[in-house]
C-alpha cells in the first residue's frame, strides 16, 4: 500500500505529522501546562521520514535533487530546518524547539503543498550531468533550513525577552529556554549558515566563471545579498555591536529575506524546457 | 479497616502543633506501644512539623481510638481536645489523602516535592520495623507512583512561590545554569543571605559579598564559602558580575545608572541581571532602560511569587480529580485484603514477639 504513494502523497503525510506534532503541543501546553517534548519529537521524526521519502520519489522522477519549483525548494528548506532541529533539538536540549520546528515545519509544507502554481512545473535535470552545481544549490537551500531554524530560535529569543522585560514569568513563557542559550544557539546557527552559504557560493562561482559569456543574473545577486546580509550579521555580533533583541529582528529578518528571494529566483528563471513535466496531481514517472 | 487518623496545618495552629511534636524518643517509645497494640495489623506514622498522621489496618474502629489514646496519653494532650482538631478519614478517604499529601497537595507551601520525601522516609522506617504488611505495603508504593503521575502531569509544582526561589528562577530563565554565573551580594542582612543560599542551592558557585562593613562582609562570605569585596569596589568592579543581589540598608541607590552603563559597555555581550530587595530601592531604576540588562525589585518579586501561588492553587481541583481515580482504582485492588485481614481486637499487634522494634529500641 505504502508503494502506491505518490511523492505528493508522502509530502501531505510528512505535512500531516508535523501539524500533528504542532497540533498535539498546542494542546499538552493549554491542557497541562506544560509541553510534551517526546510526542512532538516523535511526530516530527515520522514527519521528518515520510518527507525524506517524497523528496527521493521526487528526487528520482527529476533525476536530480528536487530544487525545480517553489514547491520543491520550501519543501527542501523544511526538510532541512528539521534535520538541525534532530540533531540542535537533541544536543541541546531547548525547550520548546521541537514545538516551534513543528510549527514551521507544517506551514512550509502545507503552503508549498497548497499553492496550486508552485507545483504546476517539474523540471527535469536542471543541473544537468553537473553534479558541483546540484551540490551547490542543494547546500544553497540548505543554508536557508539553518537560517529557518535560525528564526525560531531568533523567536523564541523576543518571546523570552518580552516576558523578562514585561516581568511575565509564568505560563509557557516559563518552558521556553534562557536568553543566553537562546543568545548562543543563535549565534552558531547564523555562523554555520553563513559559512554553507559560502561555501555554496564559492562552489557555484567555480563552475559559472567557467561558462562562457557569464553575467550576473538575478538569483546570483540575491543569494550573494542574502550572504552579505548574513556575514554582515555575524561579524557584527561578534563585535558587539548587534546584541539582544536587535540581533534577534535581523536574524528573523534575514529568514524573511531568504524565502523571499527564493520568490525572486524562481520568477527570474526561463520557462522550464521541454522535457518538462506538467504536473497535476503526483509525479509521472 | 484501612485508616488514617491524626492532624494537620489546616486543623490545629501552631502553638497546638507544638504541644503535638513528638520527640526522636518519644516516637520509638510509640512505635514500640503502637506495635503492641491488639487489633491494629499494620501502622505506620509521619510525622512533620506541620502535621502527625497515622495510618493503619485495624480489626475495628474501636482499635483506631487505642491509637488515637496511647498518642494523646504520651503526648499529655487532652483527648477531647483532640477530637477537635483531629483527621479521621477510612477506605478509599484514606488512600486520596495519603496521595494528596505525597504530592504536596495538602501541603502549607502548595505543591512543595520536600513532603514527598517526607511520606517516603515515614514508609520506610515503618517498612524496616516490620510495621506494615501487604495492605499498607501496596497503599503506599502505589499512592507513590500517583503522586509522581499528579505532579507530573500537572503545573501543581511549577513556579516558585517564596521571594528567594523566584529571583533564583529568574536568573535561570537569564543564564540557564547557575555554575559559572558570578554573583555579587551587596549588603550583608538576613534577606541577603537567604538569597544567596537558595542560589548556591541550585548550583552557584561563585559569589562575593560586599557590605559597608567589610568585617560584616568578610564573616558572612566565610560562612558561605563565599569571597569578600571592598564595598566601594563594587561599581568600579560591577562588569565582572552576572547576578547582582542588593539589600543594603542604604538611603540612597548604591548601584547609579552610569555605573550600570559603564559596566555594560565593557560587557555588552553577557546580560546583566539586577535584584533588588532593598527598600529604599538600592538600584537606579534607570538601569532597567539598558539593553541587555534586567532590574527585579522586591514588588516584583513579591507579584511572580503570589502569581505562580495562584497558578498553583488553579491547578488543584484536577490535581485532586486525579487523586480521588486513582485512589478509587487503588482501594479495589486492596478493599478484600482489608476485609479479609486476620486479626480481630483480641489479636496482639503488629509485631506479635515484638523482635523488630524491640531491636530498633535497643539501637
Amino acid at each position: 500500500m505504502l508503494t502506491a504513494l505518490t511523492d505528493r502523497n508522502w509530502l501531505w503525510v510528512a505535512a500531516g505529522f508535523y501539524l500533528a506534532g504542532f497540533l498535539q503541543g498546542t494542546v499538552s501546553l493549554v491542557r497541562q501546562g506544560k509541553p510534551s517534548g517526546g510526542a512532538t519529537y516523535l511526530l516530527i521524526l515520522l514527519g521528518y521520514a515520510a518527507q525524506l521519502a517524497g523528496l527521493s520519489l521526487r528526487g528520482r522522477a527529476v533525476g536530480g535533487c528536487p530544487l525545480g519549483n517553489p514547491l520543491e525548494i520550501y519543501q527542501f528548506t523544511a526538510w532541512s530546518a528539521v534535520t538541525l532541529y534532530l540533531v540542535v533539538g537533541a544536543t541541546f536540549r531547548l525547550s520548546l524547539l521541537g514545538y516551534f520546528s513543528a510549527c514551521l515545519a507544517a506551514t512550509l509544507t502545507v503552503v508549498s503543498l497548497s499553492v496550486p502554481g508552485w507545483d504546476s512545473v517539474q523540471r527535469i535535470r536542471i543541473f544537468g550531468h553537473n553534479p558541483w552545481i546540484e551540490f551547490h544549490a542543494a547546500l544553497a537551500v540548505f543554508s536557508y533550513g539553518v537560517f529557518a531554524l535560525l528564526a525560531l530560535t531568533s523567536v523564541m529569543y523576543l518571546l523570552r525577552n518580552h516576558s523578562l522585560r514585561s516581568k511575565r514569568l509564568g505560563g509557557w513563557f516559563s518552558f521556553l529556554p534562557s536568553i543566553r542559550d537562546l543568545d548562543q544557539i543563535g549565534l552558531r546557527l547564523l555562523g554555520a549558515g553563513t559559512v554553507i552559504l559560502a561555501i555554496a557560493l564559492a562552489v557555484g562561482s567555480v563552475h559559472w566563471l567557467r561558462l562562457p559569456g557569464f553575467a550576473l543574473n538575478a538569483k546570483i545577486l540575491v543569494t550573494c545579498a542574502v550572504w552579505s546580509a548574513a556575514a554582515t550579521a555575524f561579524t557584527l555580533r561578534l563585535r558587539g555591536a548587534l546584541l539582544a533583541q536587535r540581533f534577534a529582528w535581523t536574524c528573523l529578518g534575514l529568514f524573511v529575506a531568504a524565502m523571499l528571494s527564493l520568490l525572486a529566483v524562481e520568477s527570474s528563471r526561463p520557462p522550464a524546457p521541454a522535457p518538462s513535466v506538467h504536473h497535476g496531481g503526483g509525479s509521472q514517472r | 479497616m484501612l485508616f488514617v487518623i491524626g492532624t494537620t496545618h489546616h486543623r490545629a495552629p501552631l502553638e497546638v502543633r507544638e504541644k503535638l511534636s513528638l520527640t526522636a524518643e518519644g516516637a520509638v517509645a510509640l512505635r514500640a506501644e503502637l506495635a503492641t497494640l491488639p487489633g491494629l495489623r499494620e501502622f505506620a506514622m509521619l510525622s512533620t512539623c506541620n502535621r502527625i498522621e497515622f495510618y493503619g489496618v485495624a480489626a475495628d474502629p474501636g482499635v483506631v481510638s487505642h491509637v488515637e489514646g496511647a498518642f494523646c496519653s504520651r503526648q499529655s494532650f487532652d483527648p477531647d481536645a483532640f477530637r477537635q482538631i483531629r483527621l479521621d478519614l477510612q477506605g478509599p478517604e484514606t488512600i486520596r489523602h495519603l496521595i494528596e499529601v505525597a504530592a504536596g497537595l495538602d501541603s502549607q507551601m502548595l505543591g512543595e516535592t520536600e513532603i514527598f520525601g517526607q511520606v517516603k522516609d515515614a514508609y520506610a522506617e515503618a517498612q524496616s520495623r516490620g510495621s506494615t504488611g501487604p495492605v499498607l505495603n501496596r497503599v503506599f508504593q502505589k499512592a507513590f507512583q500517583a503522586a509522581k503521575h499528579v505532579r507530573s502531569h500537572s503545573a501543581i509544582t511549577e513556579g516558585q512561590v517564596s521571594v528567594a526561589n523566584v529571583a533564583v528562577e529568574l536568573a535561570q530563565s537569564i543564564f540557564g545554569g547557575l555554575g559559572d554565573a558570578r554573583i555579587l551580594l551587596l549588603g550583608a542582612g538576613e534577606i541577603g543571605e537567604k538569597t544567596a543560599k537558595a542560589f548556591q542551592s541550585r548550583g552557584a558557585t561563585a559569589l562575593t559579598v560586599a557590605s559597608r562593613r567589610l568585617e560584616r562582609a568578610m564573616e558572612l562570605a566565610t560562612s558561605l564559602g563565599a569571597s569578600a569585596l571592598p564595598f566601594e569596589q563594587r561599581e568600579p568592579r560591577l562588569a565582572d558580575f552576572d547576578i547582582v543581589v542588593c539589600a543594603t540598608a542604604a538611603p540612597d541607590p548604591v548601584v547609579s545608572l552610569s555605573a550600570a552603563r559603564a559596566a555594560m559597555q565593557r560587557r555588552p555581550a553577557r546580560p546583566l541581571l539586577f535584584i533588588d530587595q532593598a527598600l529604599p530601592r538600592d538600584v537606579d531604576p534607570g538601569v532597567a532602560g539598558l539593553e541587555n540588562v534586567f532590574l527585579y525589585n522586591l514588588d516584583d518579586l513579591a507579584r511572580i511569587a503570589e502569581e505562580n501561588r495562584a497558578a498553583r492553587e488553579a491547578e488543584v481541583a484536577r490535581c485532586r480529580t486525579m487523586a480521588g481515580e486513582r485512589a478509587e482504582t487503588l482501594w479495589r485492588q486492596v478493599a478484600d485484603q482489608v476485609a479479609s485481614a486476620p486479626g480481630k481486637a483480641s489479636d496482639s499487634g503488629v509485631n506479635r514477639t515484638g523482635d523488630t522494634v524491640a531491636a530498633g529500641e535497643s539501637s
